[in-house]
């Protein structure tokens, strides 16, 4: 291949509508039918696979037995987690299965058992790309959700506010645009909602407070999906969720004009996603230096952007969680009911050095060591071994063969910069092009060059960029 | 430390930092200091997963505590007495001598408002410093290093032992450091291809601020390295120190502190106090490493003049429930105890009156203390920053403690 102005922005595309160009998966060289194309692969809907486990209360167990049972659902947790992050890198509803990330962080919980969990990102992928409002009331009728914002404990004689809040901070019209009344008054609408032992959906009309309530200047006998409607027809949450899109696909720099056009035009459609997106990715704006290249890869864009780029084996097929711990982002575990803050803080100088020294350990089957802090939130104490997940090593093979049939045209000497227009999506400077070029001298294999340019560009700062 | 032998280090370090200082960092910016340093410094002890503070300062005049703990209670004749009806769980010998010399405060009930029993989310607003409800991406010690610091030798200025930067330092400009061993991080920083690279790096206006973000990041870390090596080199202590990663860490922290590193904040964990289950054996092990550690660790610092411009304070991110549970253990609770150990303490001793347990919430302590008041007080009071710029405002600083 040789790397033209056009396929720079098919890469833009598929780094930031997905997780990456994957080598032999190409897209059309015109944005727009680029966009089409993903547009269509991602009406594909593929969801993760229950847990093989037996959902049983834990809280009615004791000692060794629940020390077990506790076990058993760490581990399945832990291979939802596999499970999604390799269908990140394998799917090819890409732009579904980034919308789904997108999601996770905006309705962010942090759930211990496994069914729930599934079932909850199951709902966000289902709902990803529809119009906002059938996203808004799956999730807000969801058991995790009900459960992580104690929206169980929301009764008639003893209101519960903590789903109120966040529907109205995080999750439509963002802090500032309603009162502590509104939040009493939402809340009151909520009572009721809960979920049964099935984990479904239950509407307890007993627990539920059938009084007039009044909401952001509405007052009426309002339930849940009235706060819900009430909600989609104020056209701030319509702003507050664009820019909240525009900051996670384009650029952490709002321009506020192009946010304002873009919110009109989504209230105006009616919250209608895949458009929103599609004026997004379409934009001239979009493919402008400023904001290619300008994303600090999260610590899951990362890996699955190396997954899918060379085909990575891990030894231990756990190994990429550790790897989400130490480097800041553990799928199904947000910091908190406002996701993961992303941009500049994924970085500090542990963070970079271990990111920078990650790529070629993985890439040349290297033992990384990795220290992890304990969690004792999902690894409850354990009396002999105190430091219990102390150093692990992580280990993964790669598989060059399809990156080297990428460049098979490519002449030597233009070697470096093919491969860094490649691999990185800011431009390289000159003085650093001829370090690169220089390290393959004396290499005679074109097996070895590749992998050795390779190796240096994923350890460059620029390769944490998207 | 004498103001010569700071304006000093100052010159050493601006020299060692020149090194490195690549043109698209001013030079000016290589390594400047903390504006107003007054040479103390602050180091944070986090007891991780919720130490049960009810056996660790225990009420054993308090029949209620007895009664609540069956199996786990601690005989009154073994434990340590100090005043007011308290006494330390019979592993802290080392800091019951560090009270008995008058360094060590003991702070009964700290805690916030509605309280949150999950780990995850109560470490957060002990290091961010937030209210339950309130959701911050920057740490109370990361603020305190963009209230205060200039130039692009702040991330030294706060540093952990560790591999990994917890929440608490970082802040919106500046992000301390984490180093878990001078020399090793020293040689991971000379990879050869990176330095070039750094070195070739220069500020391009058509590049994003990212990169050059990414770059400055790193040859920050290059030259803090460089500087922390340099300084370490020259440590000599006859200090013993106790076995294990704890202690290990304290050391590293007081090689630090006697070498002249000019580091403000020092930050390390001692992990493993979530006793749901056997708890006995598990804390009583944790609480003599944390007992025997800090004592060496004061021992060190006294013998080189250090201990009285350092503060040290160890808390957890939880208390655990009064009643035990069913497997001689304890589940998650709420307010707790902290600890403040130094040289200058204006009130050693017992600082409040022990927690009330015949007025509980829901078979929890009630705090009595806020602890961003405490943050308030070290920050105002023994750093002399700005501590309603790092907190918000509201939170007053508590009269005669440091």
């Amino acid at each position: 291949m040789t790397i033209t102005l056009d396929t720079l922005k098919t890469q833009h595309l598929q780094w930031r509508a997905g997780f990456g160009p994957m080598p032999g998966q190409d897209l059309p060289s015109r944005i727009p039918q680029a966009v089409k194309q993903l547009l269509k692969e991602s009406k594909q809907l593929q969801p993760l696979p229950a847990p093989d486990l037996n959902l049983q209360n834990i809280n009615n167990l004791q000692g060794e037995a629940r020390a077990a049972a506790a076990k058993m659902q760490r581990e399945a947790l832990q291979d939802l987690n596999c499970q999604w992050l390799n269908q990140m890198s394998t799917s090819k509803a890409q732009l579904r299965e980034k919308m789904t990330l997108f999601w996770h962080g905006h309705f962010a919980c942090r759930l211990r058992y496994p069914g729930v969990v599934q079932v909850q990102n199951n709902t966000l992928r289902k709902y990803a790309l529809s119009p906002f409002p059938e996203l808004l009331t799956a999730i807000s009728k969801d058991p995790g959700m009900l459960q992580f914002l104690n929206n169980q404990q929301n009764r008639k004689q003893r209101p519960n506010e903590n789903f109120a809040r966040e529907l109205l901070e995080l999750f439509t019209l963002g802090r500032g645009h309603y009162t502590e009344n509104d939040i009493r008054e939402a809340a009151r609408a909520f009572t009721g909602w809960g979920y049964n032992v099935q984990g479904e959906f239950v509407f307890r009309a007993r627990q539920h407070d059938t009084g007039s309530k009044t909401f952001m200047g509405k007052t009426g006998n309002f339930n849940g999906d009235d706060i819900l409607q009430i909600l989609i027809e104020n056209p701030r949450t319509a702003i507050f969720i664009t820019q909240k899109i525009y900051t996670f696909f384009v650029s952490e720099k709002v321009n506020e004009d192009h946010v304002n056009e873009l919110s009109k035009w989504f209230y105006s459609s009616g919250y209608n996603m895949e458009g929103l997106l599609e004026k997004v990715f379409t934009a001239d704006w979009f493919y402008t230096s400023e904001v290619m290249g300008s994303h600090i890869k999260s610590p899951v864009e990362l890996l699955v952007g190396m997954q899918r780029m060379f085909g990575l084996e891990y030894t231990d097929k756990r190994a990429p969680l550790v790897l989400q711990r130490v480097l800041g982002q553990v799928l199904f575990q947000p910091p908190n009911v406002s996701g993961w803050a992303g941009g500049l803080t994924w970085i500090d100088s542990s963070s970079l050095a271990f990111r920078l020294r990650m790529g070629q350990a993985l890439l040349q089957d290297a033992a990384l060591e990795v220290a992890l802090k304990p969690d004792d939130d999902s690894e409850p104490s354990k009396p002999v071994q105190r430091r219990a997940d102390g150093l692990r090593v992580v280990q993964a093979r790669a598989d060059f063969q399809k990156f080297i049939q990428e460049m098979v045209k490519v002449p030597e000497h233009k070697l470096a910069e093919e491969m860094s227009l490649f691999l990185l999506q800011v431009p390289l400077q000159k003085q650093k092009l001829a370090i690169l070029q220089q390290s393959i001298v004396g290499k005679t294999s074109r097996e070895e060059k590749i992998t050795t340019l390779a190796l240096h560009l994923v350890s460059l700062p620029e390769y944490q960029l998207s | 430390m004498s103001k010569s032998r700071r304006d000093f280090l100052k010159l050493s370090a601006l020299a060692s930092g020149m090194l490195f200082v690549p043109n698209f960092l001013h030079a000016s910016q290589g390594m400047g200091l903390l504006g107003n340093s007054n040479g103390r410094r602050l180091v944070v002890i986090q007891l991780s997963g919720g130490n049960d503070g009810l056996n660790t300062v225990i009420p054993f005049e308090d029949d209620l505590y007895y009664k609540a703990r069956p199996s786990l209670a601690i005989n009154s004749g073994k434990v340590l007495q100090l005043q007011n009806g308290l006494g330390f769980h019979p592993s802290l010998d080392k800091m019951r001598q560090l009270y008995d010399q008058g360094f060590l405060t003991v702070m009964n009930s700290v805690g916030y408002p509605n309280p949150d029993r999950s780990h995850f989310r109560s470490t957060d607003i002990w290091h961010t410093a937030s209210a339950s409800d309130e959701y911050l991406k920057t740490g109370w010690l990361g603020r305190y290093l963009d209230s205060c610091c200039t130039g692009s030798s702040a991330a030294h200025m706060a540093l952990e032992i560790d591999d990994s930067l917890s929440l608490a330092l970082k802040g919106e400009k500046y992000n301390g450091m984490a180093v878990q061993d001078v020399r090793r991080f020293y040689q991971a920083s000379q990879d050869r291809f990176l330095k070039q690279m750094a070195k070739t790096h220069h500020h391009d206006a058509h590049e994003h601020h990212q990169v050059d973000y990414l770059y400055k990041t790193l040859i920050n870390s290059q030259q803090s390295a460089e500087y922390l090596h340099q300084q370490v080199r020259a440590y000599r202590s006859n200090q013993e120190y106790p076995k294990g990663e704890f202690s290990k860490n304290l050391k590293t922290i007081a090689e630090l502190i006697t070498s002249g590193v000019e580091s403000r904040v020092y930050y390390a964990s001692l992990s493993g106090f979530d006793t749901h289950i056997r708890q006995e054996a598990q804390q009583a092990r944790l609480l003599q490493e944390l007992s025997e550690g800090l004592y060496s660790f004061v021992q060190d610092l006294r013998q080189h003049q250090a201990f009285d411009d350092t503060l040290i304070v160890v808390f957890s991110e939880f208390g655990r429930r009064v009643n035990q549970n069913a497997s001689n253990g304890t589940d998650h609770g709420t307010a707790n105890n902290l600890f403040l150990i130094g040289g200058k303490l204006q009130k050693a001793g017992i600082y409040n009156a022990a927690p009330n347990l015949a007025d509980l919430d829901a078979g929890d302590l009630k705090h009595q203390i806020d602890f961003r008041n405490i943050y308030a007080t070290l920050l105002q009071n023994w750093m002399q920053a700005d501590a309603g710029a790092v907190l918000g405002g509201s939170f007053k600083a508590l009269d005669k403690l440091v």
